[in-house]
C-alpha cells in the first residue's frame, strides 16, 4: 500500500531523512517509532504530497507521491502533529467543514466515525479551541476520517496526551484498521509501539529497524536483566563497572541491565553487587521490551558515527 | 536529602475560569529536597496550578506559601527564588547557548563573574563547550530540553517547576535529563515536575494524581503501587482515572 | 461549488467571531474617517473677507450681498490694488479676497460665463480651503438662484489662489485618500493575516492535503474580504456625505468601478505578501511597513506628490494608492468621467495582474 524506496530529504546541510526504504501492507497498522527530529514528520509529509523528497521514489497505493499529488490527496487522511482544526469554529462545523471540502457529508460516513464521534457529539456546538486535549484528538481523527480514505496517516496523535486518553485512542485506530483501513502512525511513546502490526525505529533520518514488536523484542541480541534495587541511583553507578556491561538505564524503580551474550548469570551480577556491598538487591532475566530494543540500536548508531 | 520542611504549603487552593472550576480544593505540601511528581490528564488542572505556585496567575480563593512567601502578596520574591520550564520550550532559538545563558544570568542579577563561572561549569556538564556559539534552533530537542533545564536552575533556586520537560525526547536523552534532575537534587533544589511518562512518575519521590480539578491521590510510588494493587505507576494511573 | 460555499461560511465565522477583526473591519475606518474629518475641520464663522469689485454692477453687487448675508462672511476691507492684498492677509486684518472680474455681469449675461478670483490665506491650510469652498457654494448657489429657471445655467469661473501655501490638503481631499488607506488596510492587510493563520495553527497543511485547489483557497479566503471592503467602501462614502458634506460629483457607477478595482488590486496584494511570509505577526509588519506607510506618505494623501523630492517621486509611482486616490480626486470632487483617469485605471489594472500572476506562481501546493 505505501512504498518508499531510497527516499532522501535534506533541509540545507541536515540530513532529516537519509535513503530510507520502507513497505507497508494492504490493512497494516504501522509504526513509526521514534523521537523528536528522527524525520517521522518529514516522511510522513513527502508521503502526504507536501513535502518534495530529494531524491528517492515513495508511492501510495501505486500513486506516485510527487506525479499523483492530486489523487493521493482523495484517498489519504491525515492528521499533522499539531492540532490543526479551526478553533473558532464548533465541533460540528469542523467536522462539516472537512466532509464538505472532501466532496462528501457527514451522513455518508457516518459509521465509520461513529464510534469516535459519538463521544464528543454531546459537545458539538463547543468550539473546538476549548476542548480539552483529548477531545481535540478525536475531532481531529474524525475530521481526517470523514471522506473514507483508504490509507490513514496519523503525525504523533498521542503527543502531549494523557495515559488515559492514550490507551483510549489506540483502541479506536485499532479498530479502524479492522475496518481495512491501512494506517501509518508515528509515536514518541515507545509503549505504544506494542499495539502496532509492525514497527519501524527511526533515529537520525534511518531506519534503525523494521519488524514485528514480538520479533523485534524476542531477538535482543544481549541478555537482559531486571535489578531491584533500593538504591537506584548507587547500584547503576556500580553497575557500570561490572564487566561485559553494555549499558544501565532506569525504568520507574526498575534497572534494566544489558550485558553481552552469554557473560552472566543473574548469580554473577548479584555477587558482583554483593561484592561492593549491595545486599538487598533482585535480579532476574527479562524479555526486551521496544524501549531496550531502541536504547540499544541507538548506542550502536552512535558508535559507529 | 527529603526534609520534612516544607517549601510549598497549598491550602484549600481553588482557581475558577468563571463557571469552570479549574483546581477545586488542593491541599499538599512540597517538602524540601524531594522530586514532587504532579500526573494527570490533559485538562485536569496541572498547568493552572503550577501557574498559580509560579506567580503567574492569581488564585480565585486558598491559603498558598511558595518558598516562604505568600503568593498573593509576594510574587516578586516568589519569582526570585524558583526556576520555570514550561512544556513549550523557553530558550530563544536565535541567540546562540551562551547568548541565553548570559540573558538569563541577567536576568536573575547574576554578575559577570559569577555568569562566567556558571556557564562554563555548565557547559561542561552538558558537554556542550564546543558548541556554545550555536544556535538553540540548530540543536536536536534532547540538548535543548537539557539545556533548558540548566538554565532553570542556573540561579540555584530553592524550586524548580518542569511543566512536561521530556515529551518527544529520545529514551536515552530522557534518562540523561533525569540524572540532571538528581543532580539538581543533591544540590538541596527541591522538583516539582510533570509529566506524561508513567516510568518517570517513580522516578519521583512523591506523586500526586489530578482528576477533574481535584487531588485523587497522593503518596509515594511504592505506596501508591500496593493501594491499587498494580505492578507499575501505569496501572495506577488507569486505574484512578478511568 | 459546494466546497468553495462551505469554504465562505468558514471564513465568515471566523471573521464573526472574532471581535477583534470586527474593530479592526469597521471600527478603524470609522475611527479614523472620524478623527481626521474632525480634526480637519474649523468651523465657519464671520470670517473676515476683503471684496474688491472691478465690476459695480448689478449681479457683483447682489453676490457680494449674498455673501455677507450669509452668515460666514463679515466685510473688512475693499483694497484698490493688489498690493495691499499681502498687508491685509499678513496683519490678519482678512482670511480671504473674492475679485469680480471687469464687466462680471455682463459677461455672465453675454457669455454665460465670467470669473472671480478668490485669494485665500493658506498659513492655515484647512480653514482657507473651507473658507474657499463655502464662498464656492454660496457663489455656485447664487448663480443657480438667479438663472434657475434659464435652460442653460451660466457658469461662474473662480480661480482659486491660495497664498502662501498653494498645495494644500483638507477634509475635502482627505475622504477620497481615507478610501484609498482603509481599503488598503482592510483588504490587502486582512487578506494577508488571514491566509498566514492558517498557516500558523497548522491548518494550511490540511487544508493542503485536500483536494482543494490552490485557486479555491485563495478565493475562499478572499471574497468575503472582499465583500466587507465594498461595504467599508460604502460607509466611508456615506459618511463623508453626510458627516462632512463631500458629495460625489462626478458619475457613481464609475467611483464605485474604480473602487472595486482598487479592492481587487489590494486583495491581491495581500495574497502576495502571504505567500511570502509564515505568521501573522510578519504579515502585520510588512502590511505595515509595505503597504499603510507608503500609502500615507508617498500617495499624496498628506504630502502633496509634486513637492516631494524627486526620488519619491519616482518612487510614488509604483504605490497603488497614489494612482487610485488621483481617481478619486477627480471622480468625486471635479466630476471627471473616464476620459480624464483611464490612464489610471490602467496602471491599476496592469498593477493588479501582475500581482495575481505572480501570487499564483508562488502559491505552494506543497509546504517548503
Amino acid at each position: 500500500m505505501i512504498e518508499v524506496k531510497d527516499l532522501h530529504k535534506q533541509y540545507g546541510d541536515i540530513v532529516a531523512l537519509d535513503k530510507i526504504s520502507l513497505s507497508v501492507g494492504k490493512g497494516e497498522l504501522f509504526g513509526l517509532i521514534g523521537p523528536d527530529g528522527a524525520g517521522k514528520t518529514s516522511l510522513m509529509r513527502i508521503l502526504m504530497s507536501l513535502l518534495l523528497p530529494n531524491g528517492g521514489k515513495a508511492t501510495m497505493s501505486g500513486l506516485d507521491v510527487v506525479a499523483d499529488y492530486k489523487k493521493i490527496r482523495l484517498i489519504t487522511g491525515y492528521m499533522p502533529g499539531r492540532f490543526s482544526l479551526y478553533p473558532d469554529l464548533t465541533v460540528e462545523e469542523n467536522l462539516k467543514f472537512f466532509a464538505t471540502v472532501f466532496g462528501t457529508t457527514i451522513e455518508e460516513n457516518y459509521y465509520l466515525i461513529k464510534d469516535i464521534y459519538q463521544q464528543i457529539e454531546p459537545f458539538k456546538t463547543r468550539r473546538a479551541g476549548k476542548l480539552s486535549g483529548g477531545m481535540k484528538q478525536k475531532l481531529a481523527l474524525s475530521c481526517a476520517l470523514i471522506h473514507k480514505p483508504e490509507i490513514l496517516i496519523l503525525d504523533e496523535p498521542t503527543t502531549g496526551v494523557d495515559a488515559v486518553s492514550r490507551k483510549e485512542f489506540w483502541e479506536m485506530l485499532k479498530r479502524l484498521n479492522n475496518m481495512g483501513i491501512t494506517i501509518l502512525v508515528s509515536t514518541p511513546y515507545m509503549d505504544e509501539a506494542s499495539l502496532c502490526d509492525r514497527i519501524a525505529l527511526i533515529q537520525q533520518g534511518s531506519l534503525m529497524s523494521v519488524a514485528t514488536p514480538k520479533e523485534m523484542t524476542g531477538s535482543f541480541p544481549e541478555d537482559l536483566w531486571a535489578v531491584r534495587t533500593r538504591k537506584i541511583y548507587d547500584t547503576s553507578k556500580f553497575l557500570e563497572k561490572l564487566p561485559s556491561v553494555i549499558s544501565v538505564n532506569s525504568f520507574g524503580q526498575v534497572l534494566h541491565l544489558v550485558t553481552q551474550k552469554g557473560r552472566h548469570t543473574s548469580g554473577s551480577v548479584q555477587k558482583f553487587l554483593s561484592d561492593q556491598g549491595e545486599l538487598e538487591i533482585s535480579v532476574t532475566p527479562m524479555e526486551a521490551t521496544i524501549e531496550d530494543v531502541f536504547i540499544l540500536l541507538m548506542n550502536h548508531h552512535n558508535h559507529r558515527q | 536529602m527529603i526534609t520534612s520542611e516544607p517549601v510549598i504549603t497549598v491550602k484549600n487552593m481553588v482557581k475558577k475560569f468563571g463557571n469552570f472550576v479549574a483546581n477545586d480544593n488542593l491541599n499538599f505540601e512540597v517538602y524540601k529536597g524531594e522530586i514532587f511528581g504532579f500526573i494527570g490528564a490533559n485538562g485536569a488542572g496541572k498547568t493552572t496550578a503550577i501557574r498559580i505556585l509560579c506567580g503567574l496567575s492569581t488564585p480565585t480563593s486558598g491559603v498558598m506559601k511558595v518558598a516562604g512567601y505568600d503568593i498573593y502578596r509576594q510574587t516578586e520574591k516568589i519569582k526570585q527564588n524558583i526556576g520555570y520550564m514550561s512544556q513549550k520550550f523557553s530558550l530563544y532559538e536565535d541567540l546562540t547557548i551562551y547568548e541565553n545563558i548570559r540573558f538569563y544570568g541577567g536576568i536573575y542579577g547574576m554578575n559577570m563573574a559569577e555568569r562566567k563561572a556558571r556557564t562554563a561549569e555548565m557547559l561542561e556538564r552538558l558537554e556542550l563547550t564546543e558548541y556554545e556559539n550555536r544556535k538553540i534552533g540548530d540543536l536536536p530537542l534532547g540538548w535543548k530540553q537539557k539545556l533548558a533545564f540548566s538554565i532553570a536552575i542556573l540561579h540555584n533556586p530553592k524550586i524548580v517547576f518542569l511543566d512536561e520537560p521530556t515529551g518527544g525526547v529520545d529514551p536515552i536523552t530522557r534518562r540523561q535529563f533525569w540524572n540532571l534532575i538528581y543532580e539538581a537534587v543533591e544540590k538541596g533544589i527541591t522538583v516539582f515536575v510533570t509529566t506524561h511518562y508513567m516510568d518517570e512518575a517513580e522516578y519521583c519521590d512523591r506523586v500526586s494524581i489530578m482528576a477533574d480539578g481535584k487531588i485523587v491521590a497522593l503518596d509515594t510510588p511504592q505506596k501508591l503501587k500496593e493501594q491499587y494493587n498494580a505492578s507499575n505507576m501505569d496501572e495506577v494511573f488507569l486505574k484512578i482515572a478511568r | 461549488m459546494n466546497r468553495f460555499l462551505a469554504f465562505l461560511q468558514k471564513e465568515f465565522h471566523h471573521i464573526f467571531r472574532d471581535p477583534r477583526t470586527l474593530v479592526i473591519l469597521f471600527g478603524i475606518p470609522i475611527a479614523q474617517l472620524l478623527l481626521f474629518g474632525f480634526v480637519l475641520t474649523n468651523e465657519v464663522r464671520n470670517v473676515k473677507i476683503g471684496v474688491v469689485d472691478h465690476s459695480k454692477d448689478y449681479l457683483s453687487i447682489r453676490m457680494t450681498q449674498r455673501l455677507l448675508s450669509s452668515g460666514f462672511f463679515q466685510l473688512a476691507a475693499t483694497p484698490s490694488s493688489e498690493s495691499e492684498y499681502e498687508g491685509l492677509f499678513r496683519s490678519g486684518k482678512v482670511k480671504e479676497i473674492i475679485v469680480f472680474e471687469p464687466d462680471f455681469g455682463r459677461r455672465i449675461m453675454k457669455e454665460g460665463k465670467a470669473g472671480i478670483q478668490l485669494i485665500a490665506d493658506a498659513s492655515e491650510p484647512n480653514a482657507a480651503q473651507l473658507i474657499v469652498n463655502y464662498t464656492t457654494a454660496i457663489a455656485n448657489g447664487f448663480v443657480k438662484d438667479e438663472f434657475g429657471q434659464n435652460q442653460k445655467l451660466p457658469g461662474v469661473d473662480i480661480k482659486v489662489r491660495m497664498l502662501f501655501n498653494e498645495d494644500m490638503r483638507d477634509a475635502y481631499n482627505f475622504i477620497p485618500g481615507l478610501i484609498a488607506v482603509i481599503l488598503m488596510l482592510i483588504s490587502a492587510m486582512m487578506t494577508a493575516i488571514t491566509i498566514t493563520r492558517e498557516k500558523e495553527t497548522g491548518t494550511m497543511e490540511i487544508l493542503l492535503a485536500s483536494p482543494l485547489k490552490p485557486i479555491q483557497i485563495i478565493l475562499g479566503k478572499v471574497v468575503p474580504y472582499m465583500i466587507l471592503s465594498i461595504v467599508n467602501a460604502l460607509v466611508v462614502l456615506l459618511l463623508g456625505y453626510f458627516v462632512f458634506e463631500v458629495p460625489v460629483v462626478g458619475s457613481l457607477a464609475l467611483l464605485l468601478g474604480e473602487i472595486l478595482l482598487f479592492i481587487f488590486l489590494a486583495l491581491s496584494l495581500g495574497i502576495l505578501i502571504s505567500t511570502f511570509v509564515d505568521n501573522q505577526v510578519t504579515a502585520l509588519a510588512m502590511s505595515g511597513f509595505v503597504l499603510m506607510l507608503p500609502s500615507i506618505l508617498l500617495s499624496g494623501f498628506i504630502f502633496p506628490v509634486k513637492n516631494m523630492p524627486v526620488p519619491l517621486q519616482i518612487l510614488s509611482n509604483v504605490i497603488p494608492p497614489r494612482w487610485f486616490i488621483e481617481i478619486n480626486r477627480t471622480v468625486m470632487l471635479k466630476g471627471g468621467g473616464l476620459g480624464a483617469i483611464w490612464p489610471n485605471t490602467l496602471i491599476l489594472l496592469g498593477m493588479s495582474v501582475l500581482f495575481i500572476f505572480i501570487s499564483i506562481r508562488k502559491f505552494k501546493i506543497r509546504l517548503q
